[in-house]
């Protein structure tokens, strides 16, 4: 049996999947406050009648590292930042201990200057003594050479309870998302370790002996032991994990849409071939840009309870929502009200409803069903275009050869799958709308929870090999080796697949699900002068968001 | 972090052609110049704005080139997309969308001349001036400036708008006696209707940061002021840089970005530069920001030093005379038009132009019609060692009906016993006819 637990805002849900089937469904109220009782209490309400050997897995996504972050409540952090030249680095502050040092690299990973090491501790000390205990160590470049990170480690580590490393965090190019990433890596690295930790303790003192494992942004998984020294990756994995519950209902052979339709808002994912796609560099949170993987959802403020008025003679369709629907108590008509008063939706007063509807009726002049009704196209409209948007997006991302410019490939979803709320009631009008077949699959009130439980473990590595200099190096994994000065992208391909595999297994993968595939190639020539000196080799390789091994072949 | 002027790019590297391997026009030029974009973050910041290349179409290139035998013939679709590059930044600049525009785009343009047998400085097609007829013939804008900084003489560009006197073509460059394509003196300053619209500041080698900032002071924006283009362009070629290793010359990725900062391009298009791991990394970061207006203080080479690259007093006063010598030559250039107004109604001159990089020679005779109320038909007879023979005739655009009949006229007369083809760019109508053996 596995479990899978997702915490949302207002509930959290957990389910207990035997083969295909669910054993179990739990729905209880969140509290934010206290989200340590939330989850053990969903789990122990989930698991309480199965014998705690049966559990063979258990995955909880939680809004732990999210809440912390949008609510800054996040330990205090140090962050060292070797710029280099470039922009000027005064400009990326972040949280109350930020010191641009000296030191720095070039692109093609030179160390052209170096630390100083008294400047290095006398920061220390002044961080010490403000009581920091978490550190972030980050120069430009780093995922070219990590050398400067790793002398400020060594001088400094001593000191502190965490220390998160630039490199380690993501294998990307970007510094500012670098600092970001390394700096939210650090506030929340304490206080995911003491949760998970607590958790851990939970599951033990119900006799269960089975891994913790944590649903990410990308919609995949790690162990509890890895969550530390990546715990910023465990933000915002809610969109993510209704992604993968859909994920099984997904067919294999087409591109989709898959909507989320809340109260509040929808959020759209797109899946090719039924792997979603992933967000070009990372995801945003509280205002930062980051690197961390995530998947590609977007949300829209259009829901079952947005606000529903006219306004300069057009019908307006959230982003706000004023309250529950009228139905249901609330004080101004939604898009459930125009359900409810079609009789689409059971349950509710159907009054009200009608009432709220005669209102904008009246200013639209229309009858009563017939105001609904545009209510409806009108909410379903509002969810197609934003599909379109984000298909658009997609489409035009920057590609840099002549090959990816002419021949790129052209995503064009042929179907969708809708869960949420008013799944089922929007599902017949968003087909008559978008001319795609719509599906809405069996049990998507508890999707989100089924797709922790089934999510397999998802990672990333970056291997770049420069065969002048005689290096290959995996910034994330900290790999650094010599290369063979005739080496070719196939033998850097080697090295990647060697050290993504090492990777999934040690984030907690099972060996029969390790989908990888090769993310990107290029290699370039390196001339002196008139004469090819070496190659520049850059391989990006990944195992796949998808779904555990008995749960992929289920889909469709 | 914000820009203060909204800024589009088109950053296209192509990192799948080349002339050839180890030629310096090769799929890496641009790597370690993305690696430098990305790392920084350039393309997070507010208002900085990515757009893919659009493709230019054959009509665009019609509009400027003469291509022999034919557009597709001597292009492949890298020129394409190149050319594309700087259409798209050009319709975002002018579409309101951005204030102003940068595109890194490769291959390079600003040797291409008016007809084009092949590839001469690594161009086939000018980018600028296709981009620049686009920008007119889709915009209605008139007086446009195009300002080369590139080190070589953007002599493609100058041949093409030598006859226009709505078009600035000012150019900043590495004396020609000392470099290819070994022209751009002071003495070129345009055809006889577009006389003082051609300006040519020859530098001496090891020129720095000091003597490109006091021809730009001195001369460059004094003209540009007269001359109130309604758009300025900056081919922005970056073998100016120290390190460059074809050239001579000693600018630095701190100068670039003040000079972009002076001269505040609506479009600024790359041309060369080709220290790829030296320069194109910083100069480019530095012209991105100094476009967007933030701060560029920070960006410089790893081993730049000021002192070493420090400019000699006898480069100084080299400079300052060249100077002082255009000006004073510019003062001419009323006079001299009178003269051209009062004497024969054609204008002729031959030339031969080397393609170094296709190994091409062309003979070219080219006969302009001296008028008073318009930029004059133009008739150019070339012949290329390919054994291809061209008959060119230009309408310009805003042509007078006489010259329109000229140009007509010439077009029919032109027979194809003789010529290979003849074609008749008609920039009035926006056509271009073509007879063909
Ligand atoms: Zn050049
Ligand atoms: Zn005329």
């Amino acid at each position: 049996m596995i479990v899978g637990l997702d915490v949302g805002g207002t509930h959290t849900d957990v389910v207990v999947l035997q083969g295909k089937e669910i054993v179990c469904k739990v729905k209880i109220l969140t509290d934010h406050e206290n989200l340590l009782d939330t989850v053990c209490f969903g789990i122990f309400e989930a698991t309480r009648d199965f014998k705690p050997q049966s559990i063979k897995r258990l995955v909880v996504s939680t809004t732990l590292a999210t809440n912390a972050i949008v609510q800054g409540k996040t330990e205090p952090v140090g962050i060292l930042v070797a710029s280099g030249p470039g922009i000027n680095p005064n400009g990326f502050a972040i949280g109350e201990h930020y010191y641009p040092v000296s030191g720095a690299i070039d692109h093609r990973g030179k160390e052209i200057a170096s630390i100083n090491e008294e400047e290095i501790l006398e920061i220390g000390k002044k961080l010490e003594s403000s009581n920091v205990r978490n550190l972030a160590l980050v120069s430009k470049f780093s995922v070219r050479n990590p050398s400067l990170e790793l002398k400020m480690r060594h001088l400094l580590a001593d000191n502190f309870d965490t220390v998160t490393l630039g490199h380690e965090v993501s294998g990307q190019l970007n510094f500012v998302r670098r600092i970001a990433t390394a700096y939210l890596n650090a506030a929340v690295a304490g206080i995911s370790r003491n949760f998970y930790e607590a958790v851990r303790g939970c599951m033990e003192h119900q006799s269960m002996q089975t891994p913790l494992e944590i649903l990410k942004a990308d919609g995949g998984t790690m162990t509890q032991e890895s969550s530390t020294r990546y715990a910023v990756e465990t933000i915002l994995s809610g969109p993510a994990a209704s992604v993968m519950g859909i994920l099984a209902f997904a067919d294999r052979t087409k591109e989709e849409v898959v909507l989320d339709i809340g109260g509040t808002t929808t959020d759209i994912a797109i899946l090719v071939e039924g792997v979603p796609l992933l967000k070009p560099l990372g995801i945003r949170i509280g205002g930062y840009n980051t690197l961390v993987r995530a998947l590609r959802t977007v949300s829209i403020g259009v829901g079952g309870d947005s606000w529903v008025r006219i306004e300069d003679n057009i019908l307006k369709v959230g982003p706000e929502r004023k309250g529950p629907a009228l139905a249901y108590g609330g004080t101004e008509p939604t898009p459930t009200d125009a359900l409810v008063t079609l009789g689409l939706v059971k349950g509710g007063d159907r009054q009200r409803a009608a009432q709220g509807m005669q209102r904008l009726a009246e200013q639209m002049g229309e009858g009563v069903e017939e105001a609904a009704e545009t209510v409806i196209s009108k909410t379903c409209d509002l969810i197609l275009e934003a599909v379109q948007a984000l298909v658009d997006r997609v489409n035009q991302m920057p590609v840099y050869t002549i090959h990816d410019l002419l021949e790129g490939r052209v995503i064009a979803p042929t179907g969708m799958v809708v869960i949420g709320g008013p799944a089922k009631e929007l599902a017949p009008h968003l087909q008559d709308r978008s001319g795609w077949p719509v599906q809405v699959p069996p049990d998507y009130e508890v999707a989100n929870a089924i797709g922790a439980a089934v999510a397999r473990t998802t990672c990333q590595v970056t291997v770049l090999a420069d065969t002048d200099r005689r290096y290959v190096y995996a910034p994330e994994e900290g790999h650094m080796d010599i290369i063979d000065w005739r080496a070719r992208t196939e033998d850097v391909v080697k090295i990647a697949f060697r050290l993504l595999r090492q990777k999934a297994l040690r984030l907690g993968a099972d060996e029969d699900d390790l989908e990888m595939e090769l993310l990107e190639d290029y290699e370039f020539n390196i001339v002196e002068g008139f004469y090819t000196v070496g190659r520049n080799i850059r391989v990006k390789a990944q195992v796949k968001p998808g779904l555990i091994r008995p749960y992929r072949e289920a889909a469709v | 972090m914000k820009a203060n002027r909204k800024t589009g790019l088109v950053f296209f590297p192509a990192f799948d052609w080349a002339i050839s391997k180890t030629h310096p026009e090769r799929e890496e030029r641009l790597l370690y110049t993305q690696d430098q974009v990305f790392e920084e973050g350039i393309l997070d910041i507010e208002g900085l704005v990515e757009f893919n290349p659009s493709l230019a179409t054959e009509k665009d290139v019609e509009r400027v080139h003469f291509c022999v035998p034919k557009v597709d013939a001597v292009l492949t679709e890298s020129h394409y997309i190149s050319a594309g590059g700087c259409k798209t930044v050009a319709d975002a600049v002018l579409g309101g969308e951005v204030d102003c525009g940068f595109a890194l785009v490769r291959p390079p343009g600003h040797h291409a001349m008016r007809v084009v047998h092949g590839a001469r400085g690594f161009c086939n097609i000018n980018i600028e001036a296709i981009m620049v007829e686009h920008i007119r013939q889709t915009y209605g804008v008139d007086r446009v400036a195009i300002v080369d900084t590139d080190c070589h003489h953007g002599d493609g560009t100058q041949n093409i708008y030598w006859h226009d006197p709505d078009t600035l073509f000012i150019s900043l460059h590495q004396d020609g006696r000392t470099l290819y394509p070994g022209s751009g003196f002071t003495s070129e300053m345009g055809g006889p209707n577009a006389l003082g619209t051609t300006v040519n500041i020859p530098l001496p080698p090891e020129t720095s940061k000091e003597g490109f900032l006091y021809v730009m002071d001195r001369v460059v924006l004094p003209i540009l002021d007269e001359f109130k283009p309604e758009l300025v362009i900056n081919s922005a070629g970056q073998d100016n840089h120290y390190s460059d290793p074809i050239t001579g010359m000693r600018f630095c990725a701190q100068g670039y970005a003040k000079l972009t900062e002076k001269l505040q391009p609506h479009i600024a298009v790359l041309e060369g530069g080709y220290s790829i791991e030296g320069a194109l990394p910083y100069v480019n970061v530095g012209i991105i920001l100094a476009l967007a207006g933030i701060d560029y203080s920070w960006v410089r080479e790893p081993d730049y030093d000021p002192e070493e690259l420090r400019q000699s007093d006898e480069i100084r006063s080299t400079i300052s005379s060249t100077c002082e010598r255009l000006l004073e030559e510019r003062q001419q250039c009323a006079s001299k038009r009178k003269k051209y107004l009062e004497g024969d109604e054609f204008v002729q001159r031959s030339k031969t132009i080397i393609y170094d990089t296709d190994k091409i020679l062309e003979e070219q005779k080219e006969m302009i019609r001296v008028c008073g109320g318009c930029a004059g038909v133009l008739k150019i007879d070339s012949y290329a060692d390919t054994g291809r023979h061209l008959l060119g005739i230009s309408v310009p655009r805003k042509a007078c009906s006489t010259c329109q009949d000229i140009g007509r006229q010439w077009f029919e007369e032109g027979s194809i016993r003789r010529f290979d083809l003849v074609c008749l760019q008609d920039r009035v109508a926006d056509a271009y006819e073509v007879k063909r053996k």
